[in-house]
């Protein structure tokens, strides 16, 4: 038999299904997905912290789980909304069906609702709080739950997200980085990430461009970064909103007085706005895809991006040294920026895809030849250091 | 500054000729696309393009347009007259990118200072020639299947060793997989291999690895020559590797991928259309992936718009082909808006919410009298048609696309079947199941139904487990479905998963009528969901709608009582096809251009009528009662059009008619009047028309009692019936007793027995109606007499030998027929003469399939008239003035169309014509006269008129009278003429000298030697029966496999050697139809 499950939101709509995954009660900001493969890295991907997430494709878990591809150990979310679940996954690799996984991993999760008409809800008033049971209770009850849940704004997330300990990462992408090679070097470049909640395809994807990858806990200062003597730290993607972080503001800051070469991805291309002087905002909706065109202003060549942040770098609000390099083309909002003379830039979607298009991994190679470039932020680095 | 390129003024566009089975009307609308976004740049564009139904060559779409034979020769001659800068051939299919290699290779091109867009000749190398094909991928280290090139049928044997068996033969640069197979072994192969040698222009053969068995993977995709890159749409077929991509059931998007395996994918296209070199525009690329280890290799890439394109097109709402057209001509996707939201631009990769599956129509029955004899489904694509659904889900998708496929299904059904299944039974769906066949997911779900293991099902069939799943969780529930009383409850549940009215009344045992009112009393009512590229991201614009049974409507109606919905014509088939798809797409555009909105409803993905800018709004739905009448629920329009698509709307008349909904035009009790054999006999008895003597019989002592009565031979068809379907001559009581045994089994409840008029002549006039005036469109006399379907003749325009007398009493007639009929739009009237007697054979109030010809030789739109004087406008105000009062259009130049075959694709099929219609398509010739035109049209069907060389003749003894003039023309044209024996002697006598050939098995040299040796330009063997039935069969597929033009009855004949005699020693003029139309006494209406 199946079991109900309810998902209220603050505005007092509440869609009525049946209960897919784990039994619970969880509240979150409820965001939709538009990709139509690539659950289970949406599933793994710790920048979902505190948010419930609706796919728009209608049928999930065709290819059931899968040995490799999860994006980080756990699972972050709160919970996943779908039209319908499959529970006869079809694939070679397929270890176990979602349904399962849902449930070892207790997320809750629905399915039986019309997701378009949730998500053209969502796309009219913005991302809304949400909760999701799978326990009976009144339907305003929900309600006011979900209206009671505070936002994520203002709230620290990726401490939670976050290694609590340093920690070496060795494995590559299993067919490199499709044909792109990173240029021969005596040495494998040391690279530090500094973890807000680093999807694994990041780490794949500095290995495969030839690094060696030491994951940061998030708290470390810039002082700790630069005794580890680096050739360049990536500032990793992480949840929610960018303001509160305080500390990892700082440590970009003490990172960019020392010419680290830097290189920022989603969260980590905020805390880099931020650090130098730009302000953040929240996005409506947020982008949560892999459908994203982004152009590169320079060139005028676009990739189509894998994305999933709610809040925004102003682009206004950036000093006379800092370039936005990137536009979204379907909202003109702020997809990259580079300093003019400090070996800095970042990019607000996701160049190593996990899930989405792989059309911008060759930004990894950029960061490795920023690296190599020896550029006298290098050099400094190390003078600092020692 | 504006990225367009201005170095360019003329563009030449080049179409995709007749119809035919791998080259459908998805060129159609590609082309029509293409043209639209090149006029809107402001270029001056030249089609040329064959097929007269085509919405692309209405005369407004271009600057000029020639309706001339696609051949190198004839395109040459437009270049040079025209002298454009650039040809643009990515939009009409292989054909065009055929013709764009050859005047390329022999320097056309160069001579002329003319560019290629889209693809060069290196790119069309590089992705058609197989060899090259291979070595580009190997290079940029993408996996391909192994493989080997012969050219000489001596290195065979050692290829198939090398390669192992099964082995794939794929001929170079043939259209839909032609002259392609599988053999399994080195016989086999070396047969294949022959074969295909005669299908490919270039005399190479690949043979390849296989990969049967692999799972199935399409991406369309666009680049630009910025090198950005998206991907439209991915594509996974049902049908394993080894079923023609066009053959096979698909669906959208891939389903059984994990994201890392799709964007590797992705990727691999990525680079192998960079390495290929595809710069501006939409292509597509095949793989195929092992489903045990998921080693994945790429099959091969299209560089054009292909049937695919079409399909994602209409999948997604991305208009590729109209892309296609503006990167050709310098933009870069970003430079181009964003058709669908209106805001940002075309750079992006749609993300659909729903799920789209395609199902193809075959027409097997219309080749092979036993089920059995029809060939498998193999890498020869064999379908004429498809359908696509799209659903939330692919349970529900699955659901609509079959009912859409109006097979005589209304879903997912499966064949009855005794329980518990017998062991021959059970052997017989593992036979099917295993075997991909036409029935192949009917017999699936027998299969899984009683019994079979979805793994069994999946091992055996190759299909993915996943699909089979999906369609177990249907079958589950129809088994809960069986055992509960109907409730509110359960019937929601069953729509969700798409069952249909009609089949939740089949498996509960009521009426289609009940369920509808148990259905509407539980308010369940579809919700329209749009179809926006962005799963509902963004607000989109599109017009574009389909049906599903969850969640809000979506669709915002403005008030509005001039509105009206027009029917589709469903998937092509033979007898119905794009023909029917142009006059809905005319009715839409005159009703737009009046000021009404139109409704749009149709399934067929590759036509124009489903593109969302040609009416207000589409609905991608299936043409069954229920799916219409909710639309028309919703949209409450003030009427439905029913005339324009064919047999498909027309049998939904009553119906619609009972059921409330008002249909414009003629009143459905006279549409009924006209289909009903007994309604109409006596009608035309009222009306003083003569007609061949006929009857109705319901039994079979019946059936001979009136051919009895009304004399042998006698035509007789089951009753309400398509394309000739079923119909056949029966020359005296033992044929029809054999016919009346064959039939015994069909089912059909009635029989029509008429009077065949045997060696008559043919003609079909067109007529609009307004209720007052009658407006002839033309009298089109056939080339091929009575017995001929009327679909499959040739017919000209003006009439090349009906005498005046004759063509007034059809004027006469038609005009009377209108008036008793009530027409209000379009009449179509099908007479024979025979003895100077005018009979009327049948008369159809609805569009027919000679509308589009007759509309481009005549420069006069009846399909558009029609439709406004459906909505109340008159003739009178409508028609250029010339034409008011009884007039009709005088040509001052002859017009013909000549028909298109598919012999080619049916091994085994006897090429000769009869009852039943078995042609896919047409072409026009336009000369200034009958003869010249007649020649034209030969040239574009691909059989031009031989102007040397020697003929062969067998004719049977009827014919022989006939055969002297015309063979002493030949002799005197210099032809050498062979005969056998009973043609030569009946010559001799009359004086005409021929060498003798003997019968098959009498001797050496016999007609099959004599057609090999080569030499033999021209073969004219009309069938007669018996014995030399069997002869004729293997002359004339034999001349079939040669490609040597076969003439088989006797009128043709004539046609042919008139148009020879007139061709020798000049060159025929082309002109386009723009010219041909300022010729006309009148001015031709916009």
């Amino acid at each position: 038999m199946k079991t109900p499950a309810w998902l209220a939101l603050e505005d007092g709509t509440v869609f009525r299904g049946f209960s897919c995954g784990a039994q619970g009660e969880n509240a979150g900001e409820l965001v939709f997905n538009t990709s139509m493969t690539g659950y289970q890295e949406v599933l793994t991907d710790p920048s979902y912290k505190g948010q419930l997430v609706a796919m728009t494709y209608p049928q999930i878990g065709n290819y059931g789980i899968t040995q490799e591809d999860d994006e980080s150990s756990g699972t972050a979310l709160s919970g996943f909304v779908v039209r319908e679940l499959c529970r006869t996954p079809s694939n070679w690799r397929c270890i176990e069906p979602l349904d399962l996984f849902l449930r070892r991993r207790g997320i809750p999760a629905i399915e039986g609702i019309d997701t378009r008409s949730l998500t053209i809800l969502l796309r009219k008033k913005g991302a809304l709080r949400a909760v999701l049971s799978t326990f009976p209770s009144s339907e305003r009850a929900l309600v006011r739950k979900a209206k009671a849940w505070p936002s994520l704004s203002g709230k620290d997330l990726a401490s939670q997200t976050s290694c609590r300990e340093p920690y070496a990462w060795t494995e590559g992408l299993p067919q490199g980085l499709d044909g792109l090679q990173a240029p021969p070097a005596r040495r494998k470049r040391r690279v530090l990430v500094l973890d807000f909640g680093v999807k694994r395809g990041i780490l794949r994807c500095l290995v495969s461009a030839g690094c060696e990858v030491l994951v940061m806990p998030a708290k470390t200062d810039a002082r700790a970064l630069i005794e580890k003597k680096p050739d360049g730290v990536l500032l990793s993607n992480g949840p929610g909103d960018p303001e509160p972080l305080h500390y990892a503001i700082e440590t970009v800051r003490g990172l960019l007085d020392a010419r680290i070469p830097l290189f920022g991805i989603c969260l980590g291309h905020q805390l880099l706005g931020l650090a130098l002087g730009a302000k953040t905002y929240k996005l409506g909706f947020g982008h949560h895809g892999a459908n994203h065109p982004v152009m590169e202003t320079a060139t005028g060549k676009i990739d189509i991006t894998s994305q999933n942040h709610g809040f925004c770098v102003d682009e206004r609000t950036l000093p006379e040294d800092v370039r936005a390099t990137h536009i979204n083309l379907h909202d003109r909002t702020c997809e990259g920026l580079a300093h003019a003379h400090l070996p800095a830039f970042s990019v607000q979607y996701h160049p190593e895809a996990c899930a989405g298009p792989r059309d911008a991994r060759a930004l990894f190679l950029r960061f490795v030849s920023m690296m190599d470039s020896g550029n006298p932020a290098a050099a400094r680095a190390k003078e600092i250091a020692g | 500054m504006s990225p367009r390129r201005n170095d360019i003024k003329k563009i030449l566009v080049l179409g995709s000729g007749p119809i035919v089975i791998g080259q459908a009307c998805e060129f159609d609308y590609s082309g029509t696309q293409a043209l639209k976004a090149l006029k809107a740049e402001g270029y001056d564009v030249v089609l040329v393009n064959s097929n007269p139904a085509t919405i692309m060559t209405d005369p407004a779409l271009a600057d000029r347009t020639y309706l001339e034979p696609l051949t190198p020769d004839c395109v040459e001659q437009i270049l040079e007259r025209e002298r454009p800068q650039a040809i643009l051939p990515t939009l009409g299919g292989q054909t065009a990118l055929n013709l764009a290699v050859s005047l390329a290779e022999r320097g056309t091109l160069k001579r002329l200072g003319v560019e290629l867009l889209g693809a060069d000749l290196e790119v069309i190398r590089r992705a058609e020639d197989r060899e090259l094909f291979k070595k580009t991928m190997k290079d940029i280290g993408l996996a391909v299947p192994n493989s080997l090139v012969v050219t000489e049928l001596g290195q065979v044997r050692e290829a198939g060793a090398r390669l192992g068996f099964p082995v794939v033969v794929r001929p170079s640069f043939t259209l839909g997989g032609n002259g392609g197979g599988i053999a399994h072994d080195p016989r086999e192969l070396l047969a294949r291999v022959a074969a295909a040698f005669d299908a490919s222009p270039s005399r190479k053969v690949l043979l390849e690895e296989s990969v049967l068995g692999w799972k199935e993977y399409e991406l369309e995709v666009m680049r630009d020559r910025k090198d950005n890159f998206v991907v439209v749409c991915s594509i996974e077929n049902i049908d394993p590797m080894g079923v023609h991509t066009g053959d096979s059931v698909t669906v959208a998007p891939a389903q059984t991928l994990t994201d890392r395996e799709y964007q590797a994918m992705r990727e691999d296209a990525r680079r192998a259309v960079s390495a290929v070199g595809v710069e501006t525009g939409g292509c597509n690329v095949q793989f195929a992936v092992e489903p045990k280890t998921g080693r994945r290799v790429v099959i091969e890439i299209n560089p054009r718009v292909s049937r695919s394109s079409a399909l994602a097109s209409k999948a997604t709402g991305f208009p590729i082909a109209k892309l296609a057209a503006k990167l050709a001509v310098g933009y870069t996707l970003d430079e181009v808006p964003n058709d669908v939201t209106k805001k940002s631009c075309a750079c992006f990769e749609p993300a659909v919410d729903y799920v789209v599956t395609k199902v193809p129509r075959f027409a097997f029955e219309k080749f092979y009298a036993k089920e059995e004899d029809a060939a498998l489904l193999g890498p020869s694509m064999k379908s004429v048609g498809e359908v696509l659904a799209l659903g939330r889900t692919f349970k529900e998708s699955l659901q609509k696309a079959l009912r859409s496929l109006e097979a005589g299904r209304d879903g997912f059904q499966s064949p009855v079947m005794k329980s518990p299944l017998s062991a021959s039974d059970r052997e017989l769906l593992i036979r099917k199941i295993s075997s991909p066949c036409a029935d192949r997911l009917f017999w699936m779900k027998a299969a899984l139904e009683n019994g079979i293991p979805v793994q069994e099902a999946a091992e055996r069939s190759g299909m993915d487990a996943w699909f089979l799943h999906q369609m177990r969780e249907l079958i589950d529930f129809e088994q809960r479905l069986i055992r509960q009383k109907p409730s509110p409850k359960i019937l929601r549940e069953a729509k969700i998963l798409g069952f249909s009215d009609r089949a939740l009344a089949r498996l509960w045992g009521k009426t289609e009528d009940a369920i509808r009112k148990m259905r509407r009393r539980s308010g369940l009512r579809p919700s329209f969901k749009l179809v926006d590229t962005c799963a509902a991201e963004f607000e989109a614009a599109t017009p574009y709608y389909y049906s599903t049974y969850h969640g809000d409507n979506e669709v915002r109606l403005r008030r509005n009582r001039r509105k009206v919905a027009i029917l589709g014509s469903g998937p092509n088939r033979i007898g119905q096809g794009i023909e029917f798809d142009y006059s809905c797409v005319h009715a839409s555009e005159a009703l737009r251009e009046a000021g009404f909105e139109t409704v749009m409803i149709n399934c067929n993905p590759e036509t124009v009528s489903t593109d969302y800018d040609v009416s207000d709004r589409l609905y991608f739905e299936p043409l069954t009662f229920e799916d219409v009448t909710e639309i028309l629920h919703l949209e409450k329009p003030l009427g439905t059009m029913v005339q324009f698509g064919g047999q498909t709307p027309l049998n939904l008349t009553l119906p619609l008619h009972r059921a409330g909904e008002r249909i414009l035009g003629t009143h459905p009790s006279f549409i009924d009047a006209a289909e009903d054999r007994r309604r109409f006999g006596a009608l035309i008895k009222r009306l003083g028309i003569p007609a061949p003597a006929h009857g109705i019989a319901k039994s079979e002592r019946e059936a001979l009692a009136i051919a009895r009565r009304v004399g042998f031979p006698v035509m007789v068809r089951p009753s309400y019936v398509l394309g000739g379907r079923a119909m056949e001559v029966a020359s005296d009581e033992e044929a029809l007793r054999d016919y009346l045994v064959r039939r015994k089994h069909a089912g059909h409840p009635s029989l029509l027995v008429d009077r065949f008029l045997s060696d008559a002549a043919e003609a079909d006039v067109d007529a609009v109606c307004d209720g007052e005036d009658v407006f002839i469109g033309g009298v089109m006399e056939h080339i091929e007499e009575a017995g001929i379907h009327s679909g499959d003749s040739a017919c000209t325009l003006p009439p090349h030998s009906l005498t005046p007398s004759q063509i007034e009493r059809m004027l006469d007639y038609t005009r009377r027929l209108a008036r008793g009929l009530r027409v209000v739009g379009l009449l179509n009237v099908q007479f024979a003469v025979k003895d100077d007697a005018v009979y009327v054979l049948e008369a159809n109030p609805r569009a027919s399939r000679t509308v589009p010809f007759l509309s481009k030789a005549t420069g006069i739109p009846l399909a558009k008239l029609a439709a406004l004087s459906m909505v109340g406008r008159k003739l009178k105000t409508m028609l250029p003035k010339p034409l008011r009062g009884q007039q009709i259009p005088k040509l001052p130049y002859a017009a013909t169309k000549e028909v298109i075959f598919p012999f080619n694709r049916f091994p085994g099929v006897d090429p000769t014509l009869g009852p039943e219609m078995r042609s896919t398509g047409e072409v026009m010739g336009l000369g200034p006269d009958f003869a010249r035109s007649f020649a034209k049209s030969q040239a574009a069907a691909g059989t031009p008129l031989p102007v040397s060389g020697a003929v062969f003749i067998s004719v049977r003894d009827e014919d022989k009278a006939a055969l002297v003039p015309i063979a002493a023309t030949l002799g005197r044209l210099g032809f050498e003429l062979h005969a056998t024996r009973g043609t030569q002697s009946h010559l001799a006598r009359h004086g005409v000298r021929t060498s003798l050939v003997r019968k098959l098995g009498e001797g050496r040299p016999n007609p099959v030697d004599l057609l090999r040796q080569g030499g033999v330009s021209l073969i004219v063997n009309t069938p007669s029966s018996g014995r030399a039935r069997s002869d004729g069969y293997n002359i004339r597929r034999t001349a079939l496999e040669l490609g040597i033009a076969c003439v088989t009855n006797i009128n043709d004949c004539r046609a042919v050697v008139h148009g020879i005699s007139l061709q020798k020693g000049s060159k025929p003029e082309v002109l386009s139809l723009q010219e041909y139309h300022a010729l006309l006494p009148y001015s031709v209406p916009r």
